[in-house]
């Protein structure tokens, strides 16, 4: 038999399905579930909810139930989807691995199951483990608002930096398109071995038309990030990337995901800091966004994220509008039928 | 125990190079009498199976299995175990040892092929290398091979020590075994969950390089080299990378004793079928690149993988249903093999049927010694399976024999239907 044809011969198994099984329409577990068009209705909303008078908000999801379900500390993710959903009338319950029978070795499983027959009508997850969210979908049928699976997604963060990068570039606008960021460079540096906030940002922006650099070294960033999605590039250069960037993002060096990873954090800091004197002489006019926490000194002096350029306090506040938007799309969508 | 006749079936052994139209008789646990069509001289009083349009053949040898006892009957037990493997044609399996305790004693190796486990097929122990399979102490491989077990090896902990390898395969030379390697350097591997690439980079997994696999290969290899003279054997697990796949190859063609399998699923399913994060496609060695997957059928292909081994690692459901990293490692897979290795490797890839029943019997009773099996020559063990080459059917993991059903082949399309599995003339399944 000639076996180099019969291998060279298409193979084709059974393809890999798209998703396991039907999400519930308001779930929202990876940026990728949402359609250019989702992206704008969500964007929209935000607005339309800040906006609002805060007593009619309050009627919006008025005494509906919604668990935070949280097996990681969390300042801002946390607080932003607890304000959000209050904003909007809705009572929340805080679940933590800290204080809750998941001490005691109750699966994420059981835990949703729980809260399910406790009346929530919706979970926000927060999760050491990449793909959790997935589970506690499968498991609970509920809507599930992925908070930052593991080293994989955190969708909500990068639809508030969407938001962040649309109020200084493009004035605010909240229907996107495919070429709304074209022109826009956007370098994401640091940490993004172990980001999900990268890896939702870096699978969200090219599909508004923005361009991703990855920058950072090989152990935080290996080459084959570049297989993510289209739009995306590395650049290990961090003063040729900022040359080039309209938006500068930065990472926090996630010491407790680095596994006995040995990292040199001065020569770290020597290369990819980003510092006062970096950002005036090469990106004088970029925007400088971090999803925090930051620590001053490191990845960012404390000049740089106080100063003119820096849009990290914003982007704590458009969390709380993004949110709503979420968590009003979590549990009005339900009624408005399986999507596709 | 009666007699059994399977008469009008197309007879397919490929040891003793037969591809037609006989019947065959099994009497006393034994093959006593092959003939053409209707020429059977010794039939009278015999139980007869009408094998009108399918295919005999030597029954299944799965050399790679997970039996789980003792000591996790709750995952599978061998009564369970061996009643899928007869319901996927197997009538002889090789049990690995990472039980509760390691089978590292011949008490053990005893134990689990007493009568008292209600087994449906052989049930070969593979004894542990070291002492708990902690790759420090060697064992008394002679014992251990005198209590039944037909290899050894440290499966799932990988033996990384040198010196400890190198006396494993000098020891196991001199008795006469051959030594199983699960090729990983879990030195680098601490961690990952899948294969590394980029799906495990996007799925923010950890990843496995598959220079864990390759690394630990070529080591063995050229352990073996030095052990020329002992001609030592070193068969390599679920080769799942093409760089293990090219080591094993050379190594042959410069006249090493190295053999190796292959999993259905290494030659099937890549590490995009993991999806999102389906436990069901976690298993280790992970689903590999396209590459891989291709450099496994070409090994198939070319002959360089001399036998097909499932891997069948049955877990209870709720181990299965917890986040991916958490989850064992292991799919099921005595069900599934013959039915998939139709479909794919002779309907879709043209390799002819006797090739894959080969590499599903005769190869592995060789390459394992295991006497009168994988072959229906007067005299041999009445070990059968007769099938429908021809038949579609859709694999129900519900309707598992196993206790597991931990498969990622639910619902698949499998080509080749048992109608009966025969073992040492018993007849221990009977399909629809």
């Amino acid at each position: 038999m000639n076996v180099a044809a019969a291998v060279r011969r298409p193979l084709h198994p059974p393809p890999v399905p798209a998703s396991p099984f039907p999400y519930h329409p308001g779930s929202l577990l990876s940026i990728m579930d949402l359609t250019v068009e989702g992206v704008s209705h969500i964007l929209e909303r935000a607005t339309a909810l800040e906006d609002m008078d805060p007593l009619k908000r309050d009627d919006i999801l008025a005494k509906r139930r919604i668990a935070l379900l949280f097996y990681e500390s969390s300042t801002r993710t946390r607080t932003s989807f607890e304000l959000a959903a209050k904003s909007l009338g809705a009572d929340t319950t805080l679940v933590s691995n800290l204080s809750s029978s998941i001490e005691k070795g109750e699966s994420l499983k059981d835990t949703g199951l729980t809260l399910r027959a406790l009346g929530a009508e919706a979970i926000i997850l927060r999760h050491n483990s990449s793909g959790a969210a997935w589970l506690l979908e499968e498991s609970t049928h509920l809507p599930v608002l992925n908070a930052g699976d593991g080293m994989h997604e955190h969708p909500t963060q990068a639809l508030l930096d969407l938001r962040t990068i649309l109020t200084h570039l493009r004035d605010g606008a909240t229907h996107v398109t495919p070429e709304t960021l074209a022109g826009v460079t956007v370098t994401i540096t640091g940490d993004i071995l172990h980001s999900r906030v990268a890896r939702s940002n870096m699978l969200l922006l090219p599909r508004l038309g923005a361009k991703v650099i990855l920058c950072g070294p090989k152990e935080l960033l290996p080459e084959i990030a570049i297989g993510a999605g289209p739009g995306i590039e590395i650049e290990r250069d961090f003063e040729a990337a900022l040359r080039r960037s309209e938006v500068i993002m930065m990472l926090r060096i996630q010491a407790e995901r680095l596994a006995g990873l040995q990292l040199d954090l001065q020569e770290y800091k020597t290369s990819y800091q980003l510092t006062g004197q970096r950002l005036a002489a090469l990106a004088p006019q970029a925007k400088v966004l971090h999803p925090g926490p930051i620590i001053r000194g490191m990845e960012i002096t404390a000049g740089v994220a106080d100063g003119a350029q820096s849009c990290i306090l914003e982007q704590v506040t458009n969390g709380v509008a993004i949110r709503m938007a979420v968590v009003e799309r979590a549990l009005l969508s339900a009624q408005q039928g399986a999507r596709a | 125990m009666t007699a059994i006749a399977i008469r009008n079936g197309h007879l397919i052994d490929p040891a003793a190079g037969v591809d037609a139209a006989k019947d065959i008789l099994l009497k006393d646990g034994r093959v006593a009498e092959i003939a053409g069509p209707g020429k059977l001289k010794m039939a009278n009083g015999a139980e007869v199976l009408d094998a009108t349009g399918l295919t005999i053949a030597p029954g299944l040898i799965d050399i790679h299995v997970h039996l789980r006892e003792p000591g996790q009957g709750y995952k599978e037990t061998i009564a369970s175990g061996t009643a899928a493997a007869a319901a996927g044609g197997f009538t002889s399996v090789a049990a690995m040892p990472n039980t509760t305790p390691v089978n590292d004693s011949p008490e053990i190796t005893r134990w689990m092929q007493a009568p008292e486990r209600g087994a449906s097929a052989r049930v070969f122990p593979i004894a542990a290398a070291t002492r708990g399979s902690r790759g420090e102490a060697v064992n008394d491989f002679a014992a251990l091979k005198s209590a039944g077990a037909v290899a050894v090896t440290d499966d799932g902990r990988p033996i990384l020590k040198d010196s400890v390898m190198r006396e494993v395969l000098s020891a196991a030379a001199r008795t006469g075994l051959c030594v199983i390697q699960h090729a990983e350097d879990t030195r680098i591997t601490q961690g990952a969950s899948m294969n590394l690439g980029p799906v495990s980079f996007k799925l923010g997994l950890r990843g496995m390089p598959a220079e864990a696999e390759s690394q630990i290969v070529e080591r063995d290899i050229r352990l073996v080299t030095e052990l020329r003279d002992a001609r030592a054997h070193l068969h390599v697990a679920h080769t799942s990378t093409a760089a293990a796949v090219a080591a094993v190859r050379q190594a042959r063609r410069n006249g090493l004793r190295i053999t190796c399998e292959v999993a259905p699923h290494h030659f099937l399913l890549t590490e995009e079928h993991v999806g999102f994060y389906n436990t069901h496609a976690k298993m280790n060695p992970p689903l590999r690149s396209a590459a891989d997957r291709d450099a496994m059928i070409e090994g198939i292909l070319d002959g360089v993988v001399d036998a097909i081994a499932t891997d069948h690692a049955p877990h209870a459901a709720h181990e299965k249903e917890v986040e991916f990293e958490q989850a064992p490692n292991g799919i099921t897979g005595l069900e599934t093999a013959l039915g998939l290795s139709i479909q794919w490797l002779h309907k879709e890839w043209k390799m002819p049927l006797g090739r894959i029943l080969s590499l599903l019997s005769a190869q592995p009773a060789a390459l394992l010694g295991l006497k009168n099996r994988g072959t229906l020559t007067i005299g041999s063990y009445a070990d059968v399976v007769v099938f429908d080459p021809r038949a579609e059917w859709t694999y129900r993991a519900t309707d598992s024999k196993s206790k597991a059903k931990n498969t990622p082949f639910n619902g698949w399309t499998m080509r080749g239907k048992i109608r009966w599995t025969i073992s040492e003339g018993r007849l221990v399944y009977t399909g629809a």
